[in-house]
């Protein structure tokens, strides 16, 4: 009697803890290779479940050790997206953040794995979201081919960048140290920085000028980035690009090279005073 | 089965539609908000950070997460029936937010599911809108001066607070809800729910950021009833 109770209860117990995993198998596919939940989960509870934690929650035992937490996979919002702010990303958006990690944080890129590993991991992970069910990925936006870079480019982006208050957050010289930067919370109320463009030339969501006109068009939801998607035209966007990657004084550019050569450029690089290493890891964040 | 769910929901849908096309009863529940306890200090705001914004207000205005009136009324409290009434359709009116004088104008704003939200910059200065919902899509959107108006619906009945990352101090609340009998109280802490049909209701009085009481009242007739709520504040 007293053994059958316990077998019981070693059932029940099972059961409970399969039961966030008994989610509907969802599907990925990104180009050539289709995700596959089952090998997806394989991979999740090797790789990712110590941070993103078992129910994808993002409370993963190691959570606690760090300062931008996981993501959380119920709650389903993402930062790095192609697509419009409020929407979920497309696969492809998920398979290059596994691919690439997030600069700044504590997400690796998880370049050990093949591509077809992270798909699954897609697949699998999609599950843990009733949203997946009920909702389809966002569009992603068109990214107009980009322009030659001219002085002109670079002066409009810089008009731009004051227009549009970006300075309000990153500073008036994009070292993240903006008026309201110091009060930035994320949507679990954690303090989170605005982007430092002098500390170094990788984003959170990418290394290309395509990816730095993907991140201030779609927003990074959950985070103060808004979107500007309805307020800035494609043209501008990529004026506004040049101009950002002229900031980023570490960083050799074709932008910046342009930049230096005209006097207006050469004085406002020029005063930009660089401590510490070349990487800009001496710099006040 | 699956033709057994399809009848089963045009039952439901069925049911719906004759129990709104009941039309509009004419019971009234009407009341009070009040507090006991002693309500948060409200800090005075210092815009010196934007002055286009502080030259719009001749004293400085103060936080809202607690407004109070003379008789220690509540302002700002939704009241809703959140039981016993069935779901509505959206109005064809829009409910209007808008940014003036870096703050949110009307403090609370209550609309119905999928009805149009519109919202709008009045300011010389760039906002953006960040209403940080849970159950419906979390987005986030700049809005420079002189931009058209911002408008969205939302799917699901939430109380969503809502945010300007560049201006920490504006702060707001959005109360989807699922039918129009509500009211949000205004300084004097009264409501009024008229309209009712006959029935039993649970009304619902909510103040940011997540206090929340309910009661039954049951109307009959054209009855008007009330109810009153009172809240108990801590300073912190």
């Amino acid at each position: 009697m007293r053994k059958l109770n316990i077998t019981k209860l070693f059932v029940a117990v099972a059961i409970l803890l399969a039961a966030p995993l008994l989610v509907a198998a969802q599907e990925s596919h990104i180009g050539k290779y289709d995700g596959n939940a089952g090998a997806g989960k394989q991979l999740y509870f090797r790789y990712c479940w110590g941070c993103h934690g078992f129910r994808g929650d993002g409370n993963g035992e190691n959570a606690q050790y760090l300062n931008i937490l996981p993501r959380n996979f119920v709650a389903a919002t993402f930062k790095c997206r192609s697509t419009v702010t409020g929407t979920l990303p497309t696969d492809q958006d998920l398979f290059n953040s596994i691919k690439r990690g997030f600069n700044n944080s504590n997400m690796p890129s998880w370049i050990e794995l093949t591509d077809q590993n992270r798909a699954d991991l897609i697949a699998f992970i999609k599950g843990f979201s009733p949203r997946w069910k009920t909702e389809k990925a966002g569009t992603p936006i068109t990214i107009p081919a980009e322009p030659p870079v001219t002085v002109d480019s670079i002066k409009h982006g810089k008009e731009l960048f004051t227009k549009l208050e970006c300075w309000k957050c990153h500073g008036p010289e994009g070292r993240g140290d903006g008026p309201s930067a110091s009060t930035l919370t994320d949507n679990n109320d954690q303090p989170i920085r605005p982007y430092n463009f002098a500390a170094g030339s990788r984003f959170k969501c990418g290394s290309t000028n395509a990816d730095l006109y993907k991140i201030f068009i779609t927003g990074l939801d959950g985070t103060p980035m808004p979107s500007f998607a309805d307020v800035i035209k494609p043209e501008e966007a990529w004026d506004l690009v040049h101009y950002l990657r002229t900031l980023q004084v570490t960083h050799k550019s074709p932008e910046l090279a342009l930049w230096v050569t005209t006097k207006e450029g050469a004085e406002i690089v020029a005063s930009q005073k660089i401590y510490g290493t070349p990487t800009g890891s001496g710099i006040k964040q | 089965m699956t033709l057994k769910l399809v009848f089963l929901a045009g039952l439901v849908a069925l049911a719906a539609v004759t129990m709104t096309s009941a039309g509009p009863g004419s019971g009234t529940i009407s009341g009070k908000v009040t507090f006991e306890g002693t309500p948060a200090k409200q800090k005075t705001i210092d815009m010196s950070k934007e002055p286009s914004c502080a030259k719009e207000h001749a004293t400085p205005i103060t936080t809202e997460a607690v407004v109070t009136g003379p008789g220690n009324t509540l302002e700002n409290v939704v009241v809703y029936i959140s039981a016993g009434a069935p779901d509505e359709p959206p109005p064809s009116t829009s409910a209007n937010f808008e940014q003036k004088g870096c703050q949110y104008l009307p403090h609370v704003l209550a609309f119905q599911v999928g009805q149009e939200l519109k919202i709008s910059n009045d300011d010389q200065t760039s906002h953006n809108i960040h209403p940080l919902a849970k159950i419906n899509r979390e987005w986030n959107k700049s809005q420079p001066p002189g931009t058209p108006p911002i408008t969205d619906k939302y799917d699901k009945a939430e109380m969503i607070p809502v945010k300007c990352n560049i201006h920490p101090w504006m702060h707001g609340n959005f109360a989807v809800l699922k039918n129009s009998h509500y009211a949000v109280t205004g300084a004097d802490g009264s409501f009024k729910l008229p309209n009712l049909p006959p029935g039993k209701y649970t009304i619902t009085a909510w103040h940011e950021p997540d206090q929340e009481m309910t009661q039954d009242v049951e109307i009959s007739g054209s009855e008007s009833k009330t109810v009153s709520f009172v809240f108990k504040l801590k300073p912190y």
